[in-house]
């Protein structure tokens, strides 16, 4: 590939014409970051009267706290829940679109507007569905002979806030398994169908593996996702609980910090949660560029 | 080894569009038919309709003394050459061969036996461990055509297997590709619109036009008889020349258009046929300007305008003519070299 190569006169001009991104990112990144850095090594009062510098005790008395290693394990199975249900929900999605002719698009169109809710209005769209005195959900389970209670059931609140979180993902995933399938020419499988394999085996063993940039993408994004953005989703459906049941980490900083006003706690987590970000943006440059697999 | 034949075989597009208007063909046992025509006649459908790729509209195919209309690919017992090699692309070259045996149970060791012989056959041992983006385009050409070959299957498809190669590695696949049908005796059918693959590859041709038959026939009985001015003009090349009766009468026929069969209003001539030296026979004399001269080394081509007419005409002779562009030749045209048609039918008339 060709790249034009443009040079500025002078010496300011460049930097004229980067400050306005260089001074967003300071004030809106690099600030309250090392803000955040700078407070997790503090301890303040619950007045804001008096700091005292501890050094990384914050962190020692985290990776001692049972309750923040339960968010811990808490994240995992929510993460994972949420990544899992929506790229298999919309892989299926994706596969039986791409066999669609004429209504595909419009129907593509359709299944993008979940996306386009706040996370909020999803969580409250699904506290209504699953509201144990008011919703359909329940009321359709009590008839099977389940009493489903997200209240007092830890299992039934995990379960609601992953289906909250994944309903939210999977539009985003089956725009991208869309692409992903379609870019797999069509005479693959037409071959792998003379070759005598069944639409299912096709599937496994042709279509899935060529699938598998998508699919790795697609995983970061979604792990991702589901630690970092569904505050909104948990904040309007368990709002953690119960019992810590939903509690994941990025609820707890909001937690700690702002209703339980300790801030250097709270400080100390979002640091942990800036060096996984690091890390999984690594993993997905690393293994992104590259394309894998074949 | 099978025969395969067509009866009626239609395809239409929702009711509406015909790609396919009716094909008949007898393909018998270990014969070579290459499907030539041009882009947008049908072909490659009607070998998609064979393979089971395309459902049939109407008509009945049969492979062997089976009737296989509503049967899967699979169970047709075809292998198939695709265009771009279909080569699955994070499998290496062993298990791309091995799947398709795979897919239907084959025992380990017979797999392994299988892949072997028939990559010895195709000169690929040396990469059956690669993948197919470690290949070149005529390698991977190899690793299609073994994928095929591997299954032992009743007929060969081939659908334009050559397209995507150089001219040079072109012709070596051809050679190889007739050499190793005439060794394994497999029906095949071959799709293409490269006429000179078509003459040189086929036991019989079948020339196709607009979803229908132009002419069946071996390469040589389609260019000597063409049987229609689509495939007197679409087999060979430089294509044929089309000189309308009236005007060479009008130049002085010397009676050799005088026994010409009935309706005979156009004729075609061979741009062989022209010759610059008057022959023995009673011949025609055309005048004409030449306007430009190609020379391709061992022969020539020369595009002339005819006297007192617009019809562009192109000659073939050997080596270099001594004529500068802009010259005035006279060329001869015996009685035999001349096909007759006529213009409304498009059908030759003297048969």
């Amino acid at each position: 590939m060709q790249t034009k190569r443009m040079t500025f006169p002078g010496r300011w001009l460049p930097y004229a014409l980067l400050a306005p991104q260089v001074v967003i990112t300071l004030i809106f990144f690099i600030w309250p970051a090392s803000q955040a850095l700078y407070q997790s090594l503090l301890r303040e009062d619950a007045f804001g009267l008096r700091t005292t510098f501890v050094g990384l005790e914050n962190f020692v008395r985290l990776f001692g706290d049972p309750l923040y290693l339960n968010s811990m394990k808490v994240t995992l199975i929510f993460s994972l829940g949420t990544t899992l249900l929506s790229m298999s929900l919309a892989l299926l999605l994706a596969v039986t679109v791409n066999r669609m002719i004429r209504s595909r698009s419009s129907y593509t169109t359709l299944l993008v507007w979940p996306y386009a809710i706040a996370p909020a209005i999803a969580g409250v769209l699904w506290w209504f569905i699953f509201n144990p005195s008011i919703g359909i959900v329940p009321y359709l389970l009590d008839m099977l002979g389940y009493r489903w209670n997200h209240r007092t059931s830890g299992g039934d609140a995990m379960l609601l806030v992953i289906i909250a979180a994944a309903w939210k993902q999977i539009s985003y995933n089956v725009l991208f398994f869309l692409a992903g399938l379609q870019s797999i020419p069509q005479s693959l499988i037409e071959a792998a169908a003379i070759d005598g394999a069944s639409p299912l085996k096709r599937f496994w063993t042709i279509v899935f593996p060529l699938l598998s940039p998508t699919t790795f993408f697609l995983l970061v994004v979604n792990v991702v996702y589901a630690m970092f953005d569904t505050f909104g989703v948990i904040h309007a459906t368990t709002s953690g609980g119960p019992s810590q049941a939903t509690n994941i980490l990025v609820y707890k900083v909001y937690a700690d910090g702002f209703v339980g006003l300790n801030l250097g706690s709270s400080a100390a987590q979002s640091v942990i949660l800036m060096a996984i970000v690091i890390a999984l943006t690594v993993v997905q440059f690393r293994f992104i560029e590259r394309r894998v697999n074949y | 080894m099978a025969s395969i034949t067509l009866e009626g075989l239609k395809k239409s597009y929702d009711g509406k569009i015909q790609a396919v208007k009716g094909i008949d063909l007898e393909v018998a046992d270990g014969e070579f038919i290459v499907l030539v025509g041009p882009s947008g006649c049908g072909k490659s459908t009607l070998l998609r309709m064979v393979a089971g790729l395309e459902t049939i509209s109407q008509g009945e195919l049969r492979i062997g003394e089976r009737r296989v209309n509503d049967l899967e690919p699979a169970e047709r017992d075809i292998a198939m050459v695709f265009q771009n090699y279909a080569l699955y692309p994070h499998m290496t070259v062993f298990d791309n061969l091995a799947y398709g045996l795979k897919n239907r149970g084959f025992k380990r060791h017979d797999i392994e036996r299988r892949v072997a012989d028939t990559a010895r056959m195709l000169e690929i041992e040396t990469f059956l461990t690669r993948k197919p983006r470690q290949l070149s385009g005529g390698q991977r050409q190899r690793v299609a055509m073994g994928r095929a070959l591997v299954r032992e299957p009743a007929a060969f498809l081939l659908d334009e297997p050559l397209s995507n190669l150089d001219a040079k590695l072109r012709v070596q696949m051809r050679v190889e590709i007739k050499q190793l049908q005439r060794r394994l005796k497999t029906t095949s059918l071959y799709v293409t619109h490269d006429q000179l693959e078509a003459m040189t590859l086929g036991d019989r041709l079948v020339v196709l036009n607009q979803g229908q038959i132009e002419q069946v026939g071996t390469p040589m009985e389609i260019y000597t008889r063409p049987a229609t001015m689509f495939v007197a003009t679409f087999i060979g090349s430089p294509a044929m020349n089309m000189l309308p009766v009236d005007y060479l009468k009008e130049r002085g026929a010397n009676g050799v258009l005088d026994n010409l069969p009935q309706g005979t209003d156009i004729v075609g001539v061979r741009p062989d046929d022209m010759r610059m030296q008057a022959p023995a026979q009673p011949h025609l004399v055309v005048e004409s300007t030449l306007e430009l001269l190609e020379a391709a080394g061992a022969e020539s081509h020369l595009y002339v305008r005819l006297a007192g007419s617009e019809q562009p005409t192109v000659i073939r002779t050997s080596g270099q003519p001594p004529v500068a562009e802009g010259e005035t030749l006279r060329f001869h045209v015996i009685r035999d070299a001349l096909h007759p048609f006529n213009r409304d039918t498009g059908q030759r008339t003297d048969c």
